[in-house]
């Protein structure tokens, strides 16, 4: 099957590759481009833990074709922090706690970092609902809602 | 999943083209949040993917109180749900978008998609009912418009045929007297498909409601109006007794499954329920 030209970024970084239609970006994230931050749950958009953030808008990369990120710009796990300084949703999760196995974090991180970077003065009901499509199977959420909550704390006083 | 050739064309012409030339091989690609997890289980096995993100003007929301609102097939639900004058005076549309998935769905999901799949469960389907939509469908060679409610024959199916293509919605101008609501009844609050979905929309004049409309999803086997119910309200004052009239109306004339969701006897209660709780919030929003 013939094997599309894409040219995008990844954290920065242009990517020019051929892809066949059927990988999904989570699968070119992982195995093309060998960022493994990125996790593949579910694999049906209802656990989470492959969101990645494409055009400023937190996506599942696992429902989404590889060559339709063409053209447009892709951050993973892998690009929110600056060398030896953390985003403040990671030092946050770090500082909380906000994750027993980790499998789901990544996804987590980024969901909760787009959020905030919309709005970082969200309401604590309406943060939670917003992460119900990210699914953690060890926590219970209690600490990583909280991780959330400081990390918007941060966001704002950065702001 | 298995391989596919994946066609990106420019205009709709061309899209249509691919879709007659591979007929029943060829899907559209929306948001793909259907086809792709279809792709994934094989229940859909395309030999070719035509995606519709590169024909311009497929996406977008414009509103002007001549012609009213113009929403594309191609426009997300996240879109919807972020618009002020969606959510101002098609309140139901972004009340439905919003009840679709997650965010990182609805960042992915289209409009259009929701309609065309023929799901009469689709979140969007109970409003587009009430806010008196068009369908916009094109071929290579013209277009033509459907009213929603002619749209669906049935589940999975539509008026669309072979190379046609949904490409947006026309919402005609509402008043500043008219309010609407959708609620969807659910076991999650988030990512769950609707047990029930109802929406109803009103127009005020003289303190009686003068145009009542009642869309009702997942209750039948496509999205349909409750028109009866309708009827008892329009012209009136509103009162509990008479929500509690249209609210039986509804419900009888609902024809639900019982599925592993929920009996139909439930669903017909809850048909009930938010056919008198939708009405009533809609007409405190066209008081307003």
């Amino acid at each position: 099957m013939r094997k599309h030209p894409i040219s995008f970024t990844v954290n920065g970084d242009l990517q020019e590759l051929f892809v066949e239609p059927r990988k999904t970006l989570l699968a070119v994230i992982r195995d093309t481009i060998g960022l493994t931050g990125t996790k593949e749950g579910c694999s049906t958009g209802d656990c989470g833990a492959c969101t990645v953030i494409v055009d400023g808008e937190p996506v599942t990369s696992c429902m989404m074709l590889g060559v339709s990120a063409n053209g447009k710009e892709v951050t993973t796990i892998e690009g929110i922090s600056n060398p030896g300084e953390l985003h403040p949703v990671q030092q946050a999760f770090l500082e909380k706690g906000g994750y027993q196995c980790g499998f789901c974090t990544p996804g987590f991180i980024m969901a909760a970092k787009a959020l905030l970077d919309d709005n970082p003065d969200i309401p604590e009901d309406e943060m939670r609902h917003a992460l119900g499509g990210n699914i953690c199977r060890c926590t219970g959420y209690t600490k990583i809602i909280e991780a959330v909550l400081s990390a918007a704390e941060t966001m704002r006083a950065n702001a | 999943m298995r391989n596919f050739e994946f066609f990106e064309p420019k205009t709709i012409g061309e899209a249509s083209s691919l879709l007659v030339q591979y007929g029943g091989e060829a899907e559209l690609l929306g948001g793909g949040t259907d086809l792709i997890i279809g792709m994934k289980d094989r229940t859909v096995t395309p030999k070719y993917v035509i995606s519709l993100e590169k024909v311009p003007g497929m996406e977008g929301i414009t509103y002007d109180d001549t012609n009213g609102l113009w929403v594309g097939a191609m426009t997300k639900m996240r879109a919807l749900e972020r618009s002020s004058i969606v959510r101002e005076r098609y309140t139901a549309l972004a009340e439905g978008a919003e009840e679709v998935g997650s965010i990182q769905i609805r960042n992915l999901a289209t409009l259009g998609g929701n309609i065309a799949h023929g799901s009469p469960a689709a979140d969007t389907a109970a409003a587009l009912l009430v806010l008196d939509a068009q369908v916009n469908i094109a071929d290579g060679n013209g277009e033509r418009t459907v009213p929603i409610a002619d749209f669906y024959l049935g589940p999975g199916q539509t008026v669309l045929q072979a190379g046609e293509i949904l490409t947006g919605f026309s919402m005609p101008p509402r008043s500043a007297k008219s309010g609407s609501q959708y609620l969807k009844h659910k076991i999650r609050q988030v990512m769950d498909l609707a047990f029930v979905g109802v929406a109803t929309s009103v127009s005020l004049s003289n303190g009686t409601v003068a145009d009542t409309k009642i869309g009702l999803a997942a209750v039948a086997p496509k999205p349909i109006r409750a028109t009866n119910a309708e009827a008892i309200i329009t012209g009136n004052s509103v009162s509990d007794n008479l929500l509690q009239q249209a609210a039986g109306a509804a419900a009888a004339q609902s024809s639900p499954i019982s599925d592993l969701r929920c009996t139909a006897e439930h669903r017909r209660e809850i048909v009930a329920a938010l056919t008198k709780e939708t009405a009533m919030t809609a007409v405190a929003r066209a008081q307003v």
